[in-house]
């Protein structure tokens, strides 16, 4: 159940919960991420779904999140991990239709693996803890629905 | 740059660490958790969602006002169909792909440049959203 023991599991989203509970306690702001695709588009798009207010307001921080995403794994991957970086070898048509569909899929649910994962549940939403168990509960059959038809990797 | 950005990169900088430190950054080794192999993933939502309970429901009590302004509003979302709809449709994509928003951006620090190809999907699709948005 655990082959790669739990530790560094544990350790990697408690120090992940500290970013965002840092990030609440100085701003009152979520640290959510699927929303960053939608305020980043604000900038390339006139639709009134992408030029709303809020997405206005929130478009700046939510570079600044998504840079500072960038810069913590790079960190990481520099000075702390014994393999250095890494690349993945899941196939390129893998990740464009997969991220065609969580692109997509989280801005209809209005929230992913962060927004009702950790922000969602933290706040004991029962709205987040029921979409939790939806997309863990698909992801479970699809990844095993995909390695049973034989795509590799 | 103002306070609450900085505030915003510090604190993403110590997410992106931690999910590249937990391997969440790593398509593989989320696939093989959504394949029941290795369940130790739950312990970076987990561990993540715990320490953001305590800053969400027992800070608030000895603070309050987030030190650097505005309010301290916990994240509660009502029920819609939308929700359930596109928590399925975002099931198939991180079961497809083993990628979801945050672990995609953060896994470009890692030097995993595919991952470009996944996250301009993800572009696409929050653009084909907004397509659908007749309002």
């Amino acid at each position: 159940m655990f082959p790669l023991g739990i530790e560094h599991y544990l350790i990697g989203g408690v120090l992940a919960g500290v970013g965002a509970s840092l990030i609440y306690i100085l701003t009152g702001l979520h640290a959510t991420q699927s929303s960053f695709f939608t305020t980043t588009l604000s900038w390339l798009s006139k639709r009134k779904h992408f030029q709303k207010e809020r997405n206005l307001q929130e478009r700046d921080w939510r570079l600044f999140l998504a840079i500072g995403l960038i810069l913590g794994a790079l960190i990481y991957s520099l000075a702390f991990s014994p393999t250095g970086f890494w690349t993945t070898s899941v196939q390129i048509w893998r990740l464009a239709l997969g991220g065609l569909l969580v692109g997509f899929g989280t801005r209809v649910s209005e929230g992913c693996t962060s927004g009702h994962g950790i922000s969602g549940l933290a706040s004991l939403s029962t709205t987040s803890l029921s979409a939790v168990l939806v997309f863990m509960g698909v992801a479970i059959v699809t990844a095993n629905l995909v390695q049973i038809i034989g795509v590799l990797p | 740059m103002n306070r609450q950005n900085l505030v915003v990169l510090i604190g993403g900088v110590f997410f992106g660490f931690g999910l590249a430190y937990s391997g969440m950054t790593k398509q593989e080794i989320v696939l093989s958790f959504l394949q029941l192999e290795d369940l130790g993933l739950i312990f970076v939502m987990g561990g993540a969602a715990l320490v953001t309970f305590f800053a969400i429901n027992v800070i608030p009590k000895f603070l309050k006002n987030p030190i650097l302004g505005g309010k301290f509003k916990p994240r509660k979302a009502p029920m819609s169909r939308n929700v359930i709809i596109g928590a399925a449709i975002f099931g198939v994509g991180w079961g497809i792909s083993g990628q979801c928003p945050g672990s995609a951006v953060a896994s470009l620090g890692t030097g995993n440049l595919p991952i470009l190809v996944g996250i301009v999907a993800m572009f696409i699709g929050a653009y084909m959203r907004g397509l659908l948005d007749k309002k």
